[in-house]
């Protein structure tokens, strides 16, 4: 066992406070210390981008980061992506265009598009095909994923700083109210 | 992945007391991570620290110029790289391979330091990097030095970086002459691949074209014709191939790659050779 370390970093909008094992991965901390499951682990080698997130804004495949490196940073994962109970409007248009088949790699699919429309607003084919090079999706769906993708560009997102969801906000206001992450999951 | 103890120091002096106190195979440097992570989940690396030197106040992620060099500090990203105005104009080569090293979520990790600390024949940014005759800034406890990029790959993984040194900064000469540049490469797919063939070619206005090729052999190997035949679209087409042929006389690609065969990977030079030297010339531009 390595020493436990104390980091303090934002996620879906809720300020948080984790001990994490120095070797746990920022999607092991996501997934076990934080139980947000909607991020996935995969081929933990970067290839697949499932466990893809957003720090800081920009998408990372989140087993390739140490969770002590998240120190300090503002994480989004897929749950951050709706606003209570409206979805982001990628999430609405890979479901209007049936991008998602068996859906174990849309969360990824969903952060990597989220981060190259904030980039890029209106993205060409080719901007698409590049922006999500790095998240492969094992049904080959590929085809209804950039058409969801091109369908939702232009259609106002709510960015890469995610809010807490309604029923959240009372507690992201009190840090110190976090409650045992593994019995909290958002 | 094993257990390990993380250091963040805030100095360089920090930074490099830990990896002399746990030489040589006791520490790890941690900057983008996108190779270190990996090997230390499979068990190749098993360091007791990991040192992570991306809040080392003297190591930055900014590109400036410093005396007559373009100074990128070991912090810098890929998408950094790519992304810089400046680097895309008078080292279009670097911005363009970096560009194509993994993933958006890649690249948005990985730095242009840990790319040759890691010394993959196949590295996308080491070519470039040749060819603008980059220079390795390193700390260590003798304090600091400058390592030309060319002596710093030995093989595959191995460089000539000393027990308790790391890299700080790569300094890249400011372009003198009017020159073009470009990088280009062959792939199994589109998209996200490791390289069979990665290649940077520099063609400047008094003739030198300089080459540098990567993942056909244990490092990238780096050639200068300064007969200004390659340069030369009108010099009979016999003398540009033999000269070409002088060039890649010591590529050897491996064998047992699943890549990319001995022979197409010979055969995907010769032609990305021409092509980089048409597009090169293409860009010539006055600095």
């Amino acid at each position: 066992m390595s020493p436990a370390v104390h980091i303090e970093l934002t996620v879906n909008g809720r300020p948080r406070a984790v001990e994490v094992e120095a070797h746990h991965t920022l999607l092991d901390v996501l997934r076990d210390d934080l139980a947000l499951t909607g991020t996935k682990e995969c081929c933990l080698v970067g290839e697949c981008g499932a466990c893809s997130v957003l720090v800081d804004g920009a998408a990372v495949d989140s087993c390739l980061m140490l969770g002590v490196e998240a120190d300090g940073t503002a994480i989004t994962t897929v749950e951050g992506l709706a606003t209570g109970d409206r979805l982001d409007p990628l999430q609405a248009a890979f479901l209007a265009t049936g991008a998602v088949q068996c859906g174990f790699c849309i969360p990824g699919q969903l952060i990597a598009a989220r981060a190259m429309l904030s980039l890029n607003p209106s993205p060409t084919r080719a901007d698409v095909e590049e922006g999500l090079a790095g998240n492969l999706c094992r049904c080959a769906g590929y085809e209804q994923i950039i058409e969801a993708v091109l369908a939702a560009a232009g259609a106002p997102g709510d960015g890469t700083t995610a809010q807490p969801r309604a029923h959240d906000a009372h507690r992201a206001s009190d840090p110190a109210a976090t409650p045992d992450a593994r019995l909290a999951p958002q | 992945m094993r257990a390990f103890t993380y250091e963040r120091p805030a100095h360089l002096d920090d930074a490099v007391a830990l990896l002399t106190e746990n030489t040589p195979d006791g520490a790890r440097v941690l900057a983008g991570g996108t190779d270190l992570i990996i090997r230390l989940r499979d068990g190749t690396l098993r360091p007791k620290v990991v040192v992570d030197v991306k809040r080392v106040a003297e190591i930055d992620g900014s590109i400036r110029e410093v005396g007559d060099m373009l100074r990128i500090g070991a912090r810098t990203t890929m998408t950094d790289i790519g992304a810089d105005a400046r680097i895309r104009r008078d080292y279009t080569a670097l911005a363009e391979g970096a560009a194509v090293v993994g993933s958006v979520q890649i690249r948005n990790r990985a730095t242009l330091a840990g790319n040759i600390c890691n010394a993959s024949p196949a590295a996308d940014t080491s070519p470039a990097l040749l060819v603008f005759g980059a220079v390795v800034v390193v700390a260590g406890p003798a304090g600091e030095r400058r390592i030309p990029l060319d002596a710093f790959f030995i093989r595959s993984g191995v460089t000539t970086l000393a027990s308790g040194e790391l890299v700080v900064a790569i300094e890249l000469p400011l372009p003198g002459v009017a020159r073009g540049s470009t990088h280009v490469r062959r792939t199994r797919r589109r998209g996200h691949d490791l390289a069979s063939v990665t290649l940077a070619c520099s063609v400047s206005a008094d003739g030198v074209t300089r080459i540098a090729y990567g993942s056909l052999g244990p490092r990238p190997l780096l050639r200068v014709d300064e007969t200004g035949v390659l340069a030369d679209a009108g010099a009979p087409e016999t003398a540009r191939l033999e000269r070409l042929e002088a060039m890649f006389a010591e590529a050897s690609p491996s064998p047992t790659s699943l890549r990319a065969g001995p022979d197409y990977r010979l055969a995907m030079l010769r032609i990305l050779g021409l092509r980089a030297i048409a597009a090169a010339s293409g860009r010539l531009r006055p600095v």
